[in-house]
């Protein structure tokens, strides 16, 4: 069992608030991401309740039992760390047997166990090995597999993959989406990388400035952000905002600023009536945007100017001036564009977002 | 290096270094030949014909010979060895626990404790010895090795506590926290995975330790007096002198003998040696 | 789960001792306390009976009374005091500035690129490592008035026609003392600096000499700035021991020829100890406190304002 609940955490260093109010709870064999930029929180969060921090209120509790005085070691919790934090001085296998060792674990059980995780991860050549002689990718697993072998009812995991280069860090989130699905061990990941956090994620809380902002599973972070900061942050590139000011005009809504000047359909106006007269900010996503020909002349449009072509093969991403803003576009990569173009750009109505201009939460 | 002529390397680098050689070896060298040097020879004045004092053609192990049977140098190196021994493990527990406290840990008062142990570290032994003798003749320790083997630690705990902090820091914190949620206590943490991977510090902290402990004098000559209790610094310079006779091939053996432990023990560990040096004066 | 639990983990009973050192403060109280303890035993409280010394009236078997600021007051108006109190300042003054420059010039030599170098290095601190009294010994012998190696090699150099008495003559014997001093502390220098050179990226110099600078004047645009933290450090040290010092001179003259080469250390332990005035001893010892707290003090100053940059 490893349900985890998190109940009015908050954390003080000193004057500073770093956690505000975290409440969550996470289901048995749940995987879920905590992400944000750095300093939002969410390493601090995973810290306490590795018991690592000290909780400053509120409540965490395993399976129903309050821990929040436990150590670290009286936690039955196994962690990942950044930088792996291989022991240094010990062979693989010792790294490995460390934790059933410190619980007392019979000889022969602490060798099945180190043999039945090294299997998984097929790192079983290198259990004679001392951390320095392997590789990046080899320390990742064998700081896995010290995991493992504990059979522990949560993993917790700091960032494990950001040392990694990309090409591994790619292979490694694959094997860890797969090691999840067959040990089904409740995980609770910390990272930045908002990819990461889509992938892995059955669900994503999306942290900043020590306040969960979301929790949702990963479609439905990008689909329907609770904000303008949780849009901003998943997907990439980058969603477009743009800040307009609603006004009516024969019946419908008009979202317009010094460059744009956009019919909202209908569906998007319905959400805005009260908001005529002020000003919202509005974000379309990369993809969402196209450019238009006659079949979109009923989709808002506007025009543009391409400032960059970036052609990644899959796609090509336009850099575009639109008034007085920027925009980018992800079309298709047979498109034949070229610098200092000029376009109308297609907006999918139907994928249209907007916020209030100063909450930043979603209408 | 980007030279020229072959005779600025001489002039820059070869020359100076054979004087500071020269300059730096030339009395350890004196040292070996007056004490295989038959008395004979040693005692002709300086300006007297055919002294060659650079070299002997009959070498002779007597004085190595008076030094065992007629005076307790035996005793003198083993009472060195000892408390060297003693005091340097001594210090290294106190200076390793110390020094993981003060670098790795959260308490009231870190920081001032901190300072106050590098201050006694820069306090010199001739400031205290006066006072000391009189404590140590309270507490009836006087003219016993413990007397020494209880106070050397108080120069060489702050140095290993200085040094050792130094290690602690570069030891990955993650390293500890990873060990405690393995369900290692913190103490545990710290005897299995921080003190392990910084035993290289250890090995410098003790071995500089050693060599000071070794060395000192002043605490020595005044806690110890009578003669089979002395440490070989005390006992060279107190038991070799009669009056104002000198006896310099018993001495020059009794300081060569004295310093081969330590020559020994440094040629073992030099680079631990030498990092506990540089380790010892880096702010 | 797919491995099969074969043995569940079971929450051992808390072991009390060990849970109470879960607490960082206890731990830290727990590991702290034997070099407290010996700390206050022997440097804490030998300083505070060493000031209560230098108001008493105490001698080696008698207790004294209290007599205020009169050992001091004596001190300072005995000759013998005053000449240690410059020969101190003389002995810490001079010998510094030699082994700053030597050992500093030794540095810069090691720094090279040559065949044997770790060897020249491990030899080189032999010096800093033997034993102080033992070495100092070879020293005496050297200086020895009548069998002097040294006076033999300069009359047979032909720079001295007469023996030169080195350790007769007050001038001379200090002279012999500073050189033993520079012998001794010139390694330290040396391998301290060495260590703070090599942390000098060679690529600064490169620079600096494709920019065009002499190597006179990269040195003193480029290594020498970088090389100040660890130089203040070593000397701010050096000066602490030396001005301390007591060994060298204890072997080489005993603080004669007359009191004459006497530092505050050697005085403070021909009164303290050779005649047993425990009292005024401890005045002279401490008389040395103000010079070496100044020196601490900036030593901290220094150490903390490097930290913070």
């Amino acid at each position: 069992m490893g349900q985890v609940v998190l109940k009015g955490i908050n954390k003080f260093y000193e004057s500073v608030h770093a956690v505000k109010d975290v409440n969550l709870q996470i289901r048995d064999k749940e995987f879920v991401v905590f992400v944000g930029p750095s300093g939002c929180g969410k390493t601090t969060t995973l810290r306490m309740i590795a018991g690592l921090e000290a909780i400053s209120s509120g409540d965490i509790s395993i399976d129903g039992n309050v821990i929040n005085a436990l150590a670290p070691m009286d936690r039955d919790i196994a962690m990942v760390f950044q930088n792996y934090a291989l022991y240094p001085h010990m062979s693989v296998y010792d790294n490995m047997a460390f934790g059933l060792k410190m619980r007392k674990f019979e000889k022969p059980e602490i060798d099945k166990r180190v043999r039945e995780a090294a299997d998984i991860l097929g790192i079983g050549e290198l259990l004679k090995r001392k951390p320095r002689q392997l590789s990046g990718g080899q320390r990742q697993r064998v700081a896995l597999g010290r995991a493992i072998v504990r059979h522990p009812r949560v993993f917790l995991f700091d960032e494990p993959l950001s040392n990694l280069d990309a090409k591994l860090r790619v292979q490694m989130r694959v094997e860890l989406k797969k090691l999840h699905l067959r040990l089904g061990t409740t995980a609770i990941y910390v990272t930045h990388d908002q990819v990461e956090a889509m992938t892995l994620g059955d669900r994503v809380v999306v942290m900043k400035d020590g306040v969960v902002q979301q929790v949702g599973e990963p479609l439905e972070l990008y689909n329907q952000p609770a904000n303008k900061f949780v849009a901003g942050f998943i997907g990439s590139p980058a969603m477009n905002f743009a800040t307009v000011t609603v006004t009516e005009a024969n019946g419908s809504l008009i979202a317009e600023n010094s460059g744009l000047r956009i019919k909202l359909p209908d569906e998007t106006a319905q959400r805005l009536r009260g908001h005529v007269g002020r000003e919202v900010t509005l974000g379309v996503r990369p993809e969402d945007l196209t450019v238009a020909d006659t079949a979109d002349l009923d989709h808002p449009c506007f025009d543009a100017v391409i400032e960059v072509v970036e052609q990644l093969g899959s796609e090509i991403l336009l850099d575009m001036k639109v008034g007085e803003g920027v925009m980018v576009a992800s079309i298709e990569p047979t498109a034949r564009v070229k610098v200092r173009d000029k376009l109308r750009v297609a907006m999918r109505p139907s994928r249209l977002h907007v916020f209030d201009a100063k909450t930043e939460a979603a209408i | 290096m980007i030279e020229g002529a072959i005779w600025r390397k001489w002039v820059f680098f070869y020359v100076p270094m054979a004087l500071f050689l020269l300059f730096l070896l030339f009395p350890f060298y004196w040292m070996v030949i007056t004490s295989v040097r038959p008395d004979g020879e040693l005692y002709r004045p300086w300006n007297s014909i055919n002294y060659n004092p650079f070299w002997t053609w009959k070498p002779t192990l007597d004085h190595v010979r008076y030094l065992f049977e007629e005076t307790l140098f035996a005793s003198w190196l083993w009472n060195t060895t000892f408390i060297a021994l003693a005091s340097t493990a001594i210090s290294l527990v106190c200076g390793v626990f110390a020094g993981y406290a003060l670098s790795r840990l959260n308490f009231p008062f870190a920081g001032s404790l901190g300072t106050g142990i590098f201050i006694t570290y820069l306090v010199p032994q001739t400031l205290l010895f006066i006072p000391l003798a009189e404590i140590i003749r309270n507490y009836r320790l006087g003219d016993t090795p413990w007397s020494l083997i209880l106070t050397y630690p108080t120069f060489l705990i702050p140095f290993c506590t200085w040094l050792m902090m130094g290690y602690f820091k570069a030891v990955p914190k993650e390293l500890e926290e990873c060990a405690r949620i393995d369900g290692a206590s913190r103490w545990q943490a710290m005897l299995y995975i921080v003190i392990p991977v910084a035993i290289p510090g250890i090995l410098s902290a003790g071995i500089f330790a050693f060599t000071l402990s070794w060395n000192e004098f002043i605490y020595a000559l005044v806690f110890l007096s009578s003669p089979e209790q002395k440490t070989v610094p005390v006992g060279v310079t107190s038991e070799l002198i009669r009056g104002d006779v000198f006896f310099w091939g018993p001495l020059m053996a009794g300081a060569l003998l004295g310093s081969i432990p330590v020559a020994i023990a440094y040629s073992l560990f030099v680079e631990h040696y030498v990092a506990g040096l540089t380790g010892s004066v880096k702010g | 789960m797919a491995i099969a639990e074969t043995q569940v983990y079971l929450p051992q009973a808390p072991r009390p001792r060990l849970r109470l050192l879960e607490d960082e403060r206890w731990l830290a109280f727990v590991l702290l306390v034997p070099t407290l303890v010996l700390l206050g035993m022997f440097i804490a409280y030998p300083f505070v009976r060493g000031i209560l010394l230098s108001v008493s009236s105490a001698r080696v078997g008698v207790p004294g009374d209290f007599v205020g600021l009169a050992n001091f007051y004596k001190i300072f108006n005995d000759g013998i005091f005053r000449t240690s109190a410059y020969n101190t300042f003389v002995y810490t003054g001079v010998t510094t500035v030699f082994k700053l420059a030597l050992g500093l010039w030794l540095a810069m030599l090691l720094n090279r690129n040559f065949r044997g170098k770790a060897f020249t290095r491990a030899f080189i601190l032999l010096p800093f490592i033997i034993p102080t009294v033992l070495s100092t010994f070879a020293w005496k012998w050297m200086f020895d008035p009548t069998f002097s190696v040294l006076n033999w090699l300069l009359y047979h150099l032909g720079l001295i026609t007469s023996r030169i008495n080195w350790l007769g003559d007050p001038d001379l014997a200090m002279i012999s003392i500073i050189i033993v001093n520079i012998w001794r502390g010139v390694p330290f220098f040396a391998i301290s600096l060495l260590a703070g050179l090599q942390t000098i990226s060679p690529e600064l110099n490169e620079a600096a000499a494709i920019d065009g600078a002499k190597p006179w004047q990269r040195f003193w645009h480029v290594t020498w700035p970088l090389l100040l933290p660890v130089t203040m450090v070593v000397v701010l040290f050096s000066v602490i021991q030396t001005f301390a010092d007591f060994q060298i001179v204890y072997v080489m003259t005993g603080g004669g020829p007359a009191n004459a080469t006497h530092l505050f250390a050697t005085y403070a332990y021909q009164i303290g100890i050779g005649t047993g005035i425990l009292s005024e001893g401890a005045a002279i010892a401490l008389a040395m406190f103000p010079i070496l707290f100044l020196v601490v003090i900036i030593q901290l100053l220094y150490i903390r304002r490097v930290e913070v940059r």
